[in-house]
C-alpha cells in the first residue's frame, strides 16, 4: 500500500534557486501536504511551506503541481501513479519569499482598491430583509477561500507583470460582482470596474474557473455578467439613450 | 529584464510549464476546427450556388434568409428585396456577416479563438507567447461588446431557420413530406437554439442585470432555465458549428444532384 | 549574545490574533478612535475561525418565535453543566442577536427564511433552530465580512489621511513570543516576521488575546498548526490565571479514513439536518445514551426523534443532537463494545435520509471533503465519524463586562478565555463569544487606556531577552544530543491524546505528567538548523514551549477533578459530583511550569436562577446550595 515516491521540490528564494529530488515514502489516502510534511520531518527540517487547516478551507497551501495551480492539502497522491516523478513549485505569479513560500501582499492591496459595502442608510440593526434567491449568486462568490489560485494563474498578470498595476485579478473583480449582485448595496460599480480594476483585461479565457478549488464559476457568473453590466452602462447606445431620455438608472431594480 | 513568468523577484523557474497532461490538445484541436469551418463558409460562399434544392424545399442555413433579387426562385421566403450586386459579392453576405459576427463576437468562441490561435493563453499556466497584452480593451476587441447586437439578430434568424425548417416538411409531390435532409435540418435548427438562448448576453438580457430577482418572478424563472443551458454553451456552440456544416453540406449535395434525398414519406 | 535588530511600533490597543474574536476586537478599538494593530501568525483572513462550519447561535426567533435571550442563556447552562461564569452566559445570549443583525451592515449575506429574514439551523443543545448559518460555511462567511470591515474602516482612514494604515493595520504572518510589562501593568509584546525571521517589538498600553485554542497538543484533533495555546501560555508567563483548563471539548463526529485526514471535523449540521449515527449493526444507538440529567427533554423512539425535525411543538429533539460530551462518549462506548465502523468509528448516515440534490445543497463543502478527501459520496454512503479534539473550554480567566485579565492591560477573548462556555460548548456557541466578547474585549481596552494616565516603558533589557529567548534554538546543546522539535511534538500529542484524552484516569493523568516532565527536559535540547526566514522547524520549537506549558495545566487540572462533567471524564470517577460544581481550577505559573489551585464560583444571580425549574437545579446543585431558592424557602 505504501511506496517511495519521486518528488521534485524547488528550494530557493528571490536570489534563485532549483527543483530538488527527494524520495519520499507515500502511503494510502495521503494528500501532496502530508509529503511535504513527510519531507520536513524527516529530510529537509527547515523547507518552507504555507499551511494552515488541511481541508481545503483556508486557501493557505497553494502551490503549483506538475504545473497546475493547485491546494496542496486536496491534492490527493492517487491522482498520480506510482513511478510518476512529481514536481512542486510556488506560484509563479508572485515574488517568491522562500521555497513554497510566495508573497501574496499584491492580492490584499487590490482587496483594499475595491470600495466597500455599501450599506443602505434607513436600515437599522435586525432591518435587513433579503430573500434567498436575490442572495444567491452573491453567496457563490462568497464561498471564495482567497487562495489565490485564480490571480496566480490569470495570464494577464502572470505573463504580463506591467499589468499588475491596473488589473485587480479575477478574485477582486468577482467582488466587485458580489457586491453589484448583493441585494442591499447602494454603490455604483460598473463603471469603476472597466476603468480602474481592469475588467476589460479579461478575455475570458476561463483558466480562473478551472483553477478554483471552490469551484466557483468565476468567468460565467461573476466575470462574464460584469462585462454585460458594463456593456449596459458604457458600450450600448441604446440603453444609454434610453437611459438619458427618460433619466431612469436603467431596469436594474 | 526578463517579463511575464521570469519576471524578477519570481522563483526563478527555467521550464516554460511543468505540466504533464496533454495541455495542448484543445487548442489543436479547436484551432483545427475553427480553420477549417471558416475555410468551408468562405468557399460555399463564393460558391455562390447550390444553397436551394427545389424539390425538397431545402433551403441551407448559410444562405437564409436569400433576399437578393439574384437568388434562383423558390429559395427566397421573404421575397427579395435586395437588388442583384456584382456577382463577386456572396450572396450571403448578410447571413454571412450576422452568423461571423455572432460567433466571433461570441464569449465561448472569444475563448475558443484567444486560446487556440493566439495562444493567450493556450493553456492555463502555459506562458503565452505575446510580450504584451492590453486584453478587450482596445480596437478590435473592444467591439465584442456588442454581441447583444448580434445576438438580437440571431435570435431574428433563428426564427427564419425555424421557418425554413417548416418550410422543409414538403411532399416531393406536393403537401407534407419529410425527407432525411428535413431531419438534418430538424436538428440543426435545434441546436442553433439551443446556442442562441444559452448565449451569456440573453441570460443577461432575460434576467441577469436585475438586482432584486423576488420583484420579478417571471424573468427569475426564465433566468433559471438560461443559466441551465449556459453552462453547456461552448457544447452548443461546437454542436452547431458541425450541424450547420452537414446541413449545408447535405443540402449543396442534392441540390448539385450529387446524391438524391432519402425520402422518409412523399 | 546576538545582534538585536528589532523593528518597533507604537499603538494604543493590539490585538493577538485575527480570527473572529481578534477582529470583531480590533474593529471595537478602531471605532472608539484608538490607534490599534491586528497581529496574526498566519496570513489575514486565514485564521482558524474560517474553518467553522455549521453556524452562529443567536435567539433572534426567526424560525421559531419562542426562542429568546432565557432560553438560550438556560441552553448555555444545561450544555456547561452549570459551571459556566453566568454573567457572560448572560451576557452571550443577550447580546448575540444584536452582533449577528451587525455583521449584515457589514455586508454578511446569511441564508435567509421565506420572509427575508436570517435562516436558522438546529444544533445540539439548542432548544429552538437558532444557529445563523451560511451553507456549511459559516464561519468563512464571518472572517471575510470582518475581514472586509476592517478593509472598509482603512479606505475611511485613507480618504481622510491618505494612508490606508493609519488607524489600523494588520502584521500578518508574525508571531508574538512575548508580552512585556512595566511593572504590573503590560507595556507590549515581543514578535517576529515569520517570512524574514526579524523581531518586531510593539510598545502598547493594551493588549488584547484572540489566539484561539490549544488542540495540536492532541493527535486526532479538527484544529489547524496555529492551534499551541499561544495565548494561554503568554497570558500565564504574564501573571494571568486560567481557568478550567481540564475540560476539553472532543466533537463526537471527526472524520476517521483515511489516516492523513484522521480528526477533520464533519460538522454537526449533518446531524442537525436529518443525519443520524449508527453503529455496525445499523442500530441508532444514541436513544440508549440518554443521562439522567437530560431524561424526558430528548425523543425515546425513532418516530419522535423523526418526527420533531418537521413538527418541533409536538416531538421531542432525537437524542442524536444531545451535547457534544454526551454524543463523543456514547461512540466511544460503542466501538470499544466492538459495534464500531471497519476503521473504527461509527456511521453517520444522511444519505438514507435526505434527496442526494438537497444533500448536496445543505452539506457542500462536506459533499466535498468526503468526495475529495475519502472518495466516498455522502449521498449514497454513510460517513465513518469518530470522536477527535476540537475546542478548549479552558481559558484566560476574565472579567465577564471588560473580558480584562487580572493583569492591567492584558484583554482575552474568544476561545482563548475562559468561564463563558464552563465545562462543554454547544455547538455555534464559539462563534457568537467571539463577536460578543470580541466587541466587549475591544471596548474594555478603550476604557482602560482612556483612564491611564501614563503610559507603561519597555525597558531594554527585557526586550534582549525576549530577543535571546527566541533564538535559542538556533544554539546546539554543548553537551548531551539536539533534540528534533518534529519529534518532541509528535511524543506530545500522542501522550496527551491517549492519556489525557477523551476518557481518563488517575494512573494515565499521572503518566502524562511524567512524560510531560521528561519532554519539558528534551525541549530544551531543541536545536534546529538553516536560516530564520520561514523556518517551521525553527517556529515548531517556540511553539513547543507553550504547548508543553499548556498542556501541563490540562493535566494537572484534569487530575485534580474527581468527577465526570462536561468534557472531562473520569473512568475513576465517573459520575458528575454535584460538590464540584462550583469549584473552578485555576491555572498559573510557578517556577518553571504551572500550579493548579481550586477556587469558588460566584453563586448566580438570584433573577438569573429562577429561570430555571428547581427541579433541574437540583440535578446539578448540592442540597446546601439551593436552601435559599424561593420555591424551596417558600413551600
Ligand atoms: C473545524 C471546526 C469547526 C467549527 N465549527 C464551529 C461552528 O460551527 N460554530 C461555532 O460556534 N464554533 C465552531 N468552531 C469553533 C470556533 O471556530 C473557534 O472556537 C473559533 O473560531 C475561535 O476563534 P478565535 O477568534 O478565538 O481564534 P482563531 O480564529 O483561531 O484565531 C486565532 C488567531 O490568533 C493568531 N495567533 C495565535 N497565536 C499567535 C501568536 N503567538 N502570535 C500572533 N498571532 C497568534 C492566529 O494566527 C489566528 O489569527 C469550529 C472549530 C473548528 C476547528
Ligand atoms: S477568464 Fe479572465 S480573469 Fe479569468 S483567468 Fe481568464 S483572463 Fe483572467
Ligand atoms: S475565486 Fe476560487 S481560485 Fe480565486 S481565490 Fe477564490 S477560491 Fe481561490
Ligand atoms: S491548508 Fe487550508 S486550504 Fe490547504
Ligand atoms: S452566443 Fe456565445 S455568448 Fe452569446
Amino acid at each position: 500500500m505504501s511506496y517511495k515516491g519521486n518528488f521534485k521540490v524547488w528550494r530557493g528564494d528571490a536570489d534563485g534557486g532549483d527543483l530538488e529530488d527527494y524520495v519520499v515514502e507515500v502511503n494510502e489516502g495521503e494528500v501532496i501536504l502530508d509529503i511535504i510534511h513527510r519531507l520536513q520531518a524527516t529530510q529537509a527540517p527547515d523547507l518552507a511551506v504555507r499551511w494552515n487547516c488541511k481541508a481545503g478551507k483556508c486557501g493557505s497551501c497553494s502551490a503549483e503541481i506538475n504545473g497546475m495551480p493547485r491546494l496542496m492539502c486536496m491534492t490527493r497522491m492517487s491522482v498520480f501513479s506510482e513511478s510518476e516523478t512529481i514536481t512542486v513549485t510556488p506560484l509563479r505569479t508572485f515574488p517568491v519569499i522562500r521555497d513554497l513560500v510566495t508573497d501574496v501582499s499584491f492580492n490584499y492591496e487590490k482587496a483594499r482598491e475595491i470600495p466597500s459595502f455599501a450599506p443602505p442608510k434607513n436600515l437599522g440593526l435586525g432591518e435587513y430583509r433579503m430573500k434567498q434567491q436575490d442572495v444567491e449568486r452573491s453567496q457563490e462568490f462568497r464561498k471564495c477561500i482567497e487562495c489565490f489560485l485564480c490571480q496566480n494563474t490569470c495570464h494577464v498578470i502572470r505573463d504580463h507583470e506591467e499589468n499588475k498595476e491596473n488589473f485587480a485579478g479575477p478574485r477582486y473583480l468577482m467582488r466587485i460582482a458580489e457586491l453589484e449582485m448583493h441585494p442591499l448595496d447602494e454603490a455604483d460599480r460598473e463603471r469603476a470596474a472597466q476603468e480602474e480594476h481592469g475588467l476589460g483585461y479579461c478575455n475570458i479565457t476561463k483558466c480562473c474557473t478551472e483553477v478554483c478549488p471552490e469551484h466557483i464559476k468565476i468567468t460565467d457568473n461573476a466575470l462574464i455578467p460584469m462585462k454585460e453590466r458594463v456593456v449596459d452602462r458604457k458600450y450600448d447606445p441604446v440603453v444609454w439613450l434610453g437611459n438619458k431620455l427618460f433619466r431612469r438608472s436603467g431596469s436594474r431594480h | 529584464m526578463k517579463a511575464g513568468v521570469g519576471a524578477p523577484d519570481r522563483a526563478q523557474i527555467s521550464e516554460r510549464t511543468y505540466r504533464t497532461d496533454r495541455w495542448w490538445a484543445y487548442p489543436l484541436s479547436t484551432g483545427g476546427i475553427l480553420l477549417f469551418f471558416t475555410a468551408y463558409a468562405l468557399v460555399r460562399y463564393f460558391m455562390n450556388n447550390y444553397y436551394w434544392a427545389p424539390e425538397e424545399h431545402y433551403l441551407t442555413p448559410l444562405y437564409s434568409p436569400c433576399v437578393n433579387a439574384a437568388c434562383v426562385p423558390g429559395s427566397s421566403h421573404f421575397g427579395t428585396f435586395i437588388p442583384s450586386y456584382a456577382s463577386w459579392i456572396p450572396l450571403g453576405i448578410i447571413t454571412f456577416l450576422v452568423l461571423l459576427g455572432f460567433r466571433a463576437t461570441c464569449y465561448y468562441y472569444r475563448k475558443a479563438a484567444y486560446r487556440s490561435l493566439m495562444f493567450s493563453p493556450a493553456a492555463c499556466a502555459v506562458p503565452e507567447p505575446a510580450k504584451k497584452y492590453s486584453g478587450e480593451n482596445k480596437f478590435p476587441y473592444v467591439v465584442t461588446n456588442g454581441h447583444r447586437y448580434f445576438f438580437y439578430a440571431a435570435l431574428i434568424f433563428a426564427c427564419i431557420n425555424i421557418y425554413d425548417a417548416v418550410l422543409a416538411f414538403h411532399g416531393k409531390n406536393g403537401g407534407i413530406g419529410m425527407g432525411l435532409g428535413t431531419v438534418i435540418i430538424l436538428i440543426n435548427v435545434v441546436a442553433l437554439v439551443a446556442y442562441t438562448l444559452s448565449c451569456h448576453a440573453c441570460r443577461h438580457i432575460i434576467g441577469g442585470k436585475l438586482k432584486h430577482f423576488s420583484k420579478h418572478p417571471l424573468r427569475y424563472r426564465y433566468w433559471q432555465f438560461v443559466s441551465k443551458l449556459n453552462p453547456r454553451h461552448g457544447q452548443f456552440a461546437m454542436i452547431s458549428l458541425f450541424t450547420v456544416i452537414i446541413t449545408d453540406a447535405y443540402i449543396m449535395a442534392v441540390s448539385a444532384d450529387w446524391i438524391t434525398d432519402l425520402r422518409i414519406f412523399n | 549574545m546576538v545582534q538585536v535588530q528589532v523593528e518597533r511600533f507604537d499603538y494604543d490597543v493590539i490585538v493577538i490574533g485575527a480570527g473572529g474574536a481578534g477582529l470583531r476586537a480590533a474593529i471595537e478599538a478602531r471605532q472608539q478612535g484608538k490607534k490599534t494593530a491586528i497581529i496574526s501568525k498566519s496570513l489575514f483572513g486565514k485564521a482558524h475561525t474560517v474553518m467553522a462550519e455549521g453556524g452562529c447561535a443567536a435567539s433572534m426567533g426567526n424560525v421559531n418565535e419562542k426562542d429568546n435571550w432565557q432560553v438560550h442563556f438556560r441552553d448555555t447552562m444545561r450544555g456547561g453543566k452549570f459551571l459556566n461564569n453566568w454573567r457572560m452566559a448572560e451576557l452571550h445570549a443577550k447580546e448575540a442577536p444584536e452582533r449577528v443583525w451587525e455583521l449584515e451592515t457589514y455586508g454578511a449575506l446569511f441564508d435567509r427564511t421565506k420572509d427575508g429574514k436570517i435562516s436558522q439551523r438546529n444544533f445540539g443543545g439548542h432548544t429552538y433552530p437558532r444557529l445563523a448559518h451560511v451553507g456549511d460555511r459559516t464561519g468563512l462567511e464571518m472572517i471575510r465580512t470582518m475581514q472586509q470591515k476592517i478593509v472598509s474602516l482603512q479606505q475611511e482612514d485613507f480618504a481622510e489621511t491618505g494612508d490606508y494604515e493609519s488607524h489600523l493595520k494588520v502584521f500578518s504572518e508574525c508571531t508574538v513570543t512575548e508580552l512585556i510589562k512595566d511593572g504590573d501593568r503590560i507595556a507590549g509584546a515581543f514578535a517576529y516576521w515569520r517570512d524574514s525571521g526579524k523581531f518586531v517589538l510593539f510598545s502598547a498600553p493594551a493588549i488584547v488575546l484572540a489566539t484561539g485554542g490549544i488542540g495540536k497538543s492532541f493527535k486526532v484533533t479538527s484544529n489547524s498548526w496555529e492551534y499551541t495555546g499561544d495565548g494561554h501560555a503568554l497570558a500565564l508567563r504574564a501573571g494571568a490565571t486560567l481557568i478550567n483548563m481540564e475540560f476539553v471539548q472532543f466533537h463526537p463526529t471527526g472524520m476517521v479514513w483515511p489516516p492523513s485526514v484522521k480528526g477533520i471535523l464533519v460538522t454537526e449540521g449533518v446531524r442537525g439536518d436529518g443525519g443520524v449515527l449508527k453503529n455496525s449493526d445499523g442500530k441508532r444507538f444514541m436513544f440508549e445514551y440518554i443521562p439522567d440529567v437530560f431524561k424526558g427533554q430528548y425523543a425515546e423512539t425513532e418516530q419522535e426523534a423523526d418526527g420533531w425535525y418537521a413538527d418541533q411543538d409536538n416531538n421531542r429533539r432525537t437524542p442524536d443532537l444531545l451535547p457534544r460530551d454526551e454524543v463523543a462518549r456514547a461512540i466511544n462506548s460503542e466501538v470499544k463494545a466492538g459495534r464500531g465502523s471497519p476503521h473504527g468509528g461509527v456511521f453517520l448516515d444522511i444519505a438514507s435520509r435526505l434527496p442526494a440534490e438537497e444533500i448536496r445543497r445543505r452539506l457542500p463543502s462536506m459533499y466535498h471533503q468526503f468526495k475529495e478527501l475519502a472518495d466516498v459520496d455522502i449521498t449514497a454512503q454513510p460517513m465513518e465519524v469518530g470522536p477527535t479534539c476540537h475546542y478548549v473550554m479552558g481559558g484566560v480567566e476574565v472579567d465577564p463586562d471588560t473580558a480584562s485579565s487580572i493583569v492591567p492591560g492584558l484583554f482575552a477573548a474568544g476561545e482563548v478565555a475562559g468561564g463563558m462556555h464552563g465545562s462543554n460548548r454547544l455547538g455555534g456557541n464559539s462563534l457568537s463569544d467571539l463577536i460578543v466578547f470580541g466587541r466587549r474585549a475591544g471596548l474594555g481596552a478603550a476604557e482602560y487606556i482612556d483612564a491611564l494616565e501614563q503610559r507603561p516603558k519597555i525597558s531594554e533589557s527585557d526586550v534582549d531577552g525576549a530577543a535571546a529567548r527566541a533564538v535559542s534554538p538556533f544554539d546546539f546543546p554543548s553537551s548531551g544530543q539536539a533534540e528534533n522539535p518534529y519529534s518532541i511534538h509528535a511524543e506530545l500529542q500522542q501522550s496527551m491524546n491517549d492519556l489525557v484524552g477523551i476518557i481518563r484516569k488517575e494512573e494515565e493523568v499521572q503518566a502524562a505528567l511524567d512524560k510531560l516532565a521528561e519532554l519539558k527536559e528534551r525541549a530544551k535540547l531543541v536545536a534546529v538548523e538553516g536560516r530564520r526566514e520561514f523556518n517551521p522547524g525553527w517556529h515548531l520549537a517556540i511553539d513547543l514551549r507553550n504547548m508543553l506549558l499548556v498542556s501541563e495545566c490540562v493535566a494537572k487540572a484534569a487530575l485534580l477533578r474527581t468527577e465526570s462533567r462536561g468534557g472531562h471524564t473520569r473512568d475513576d470517577f465517573p459520575g458528575m459530583d454535584s460538590k464540584w460544581r462550583n469549584t473552578l481550577l485555576v491555572c498559573e505559573a510557578y517556577d518553571d511550569g504551572a500550579r493548579v489551585t481550586p477556587k469558588e464560583q460566584v453563586p448566580m444571580r438570584e433573577d438569573l436562577l429562577e429561570l430555571f425549574e428547581l427541579s433541574e437545579l437540583e440535578k446539578y446543585y448540592t442540597d446546601g446550595e439551593l436552601a435559599d431558592h424561593p420555591q424551596r424557602s417558600g413551600s
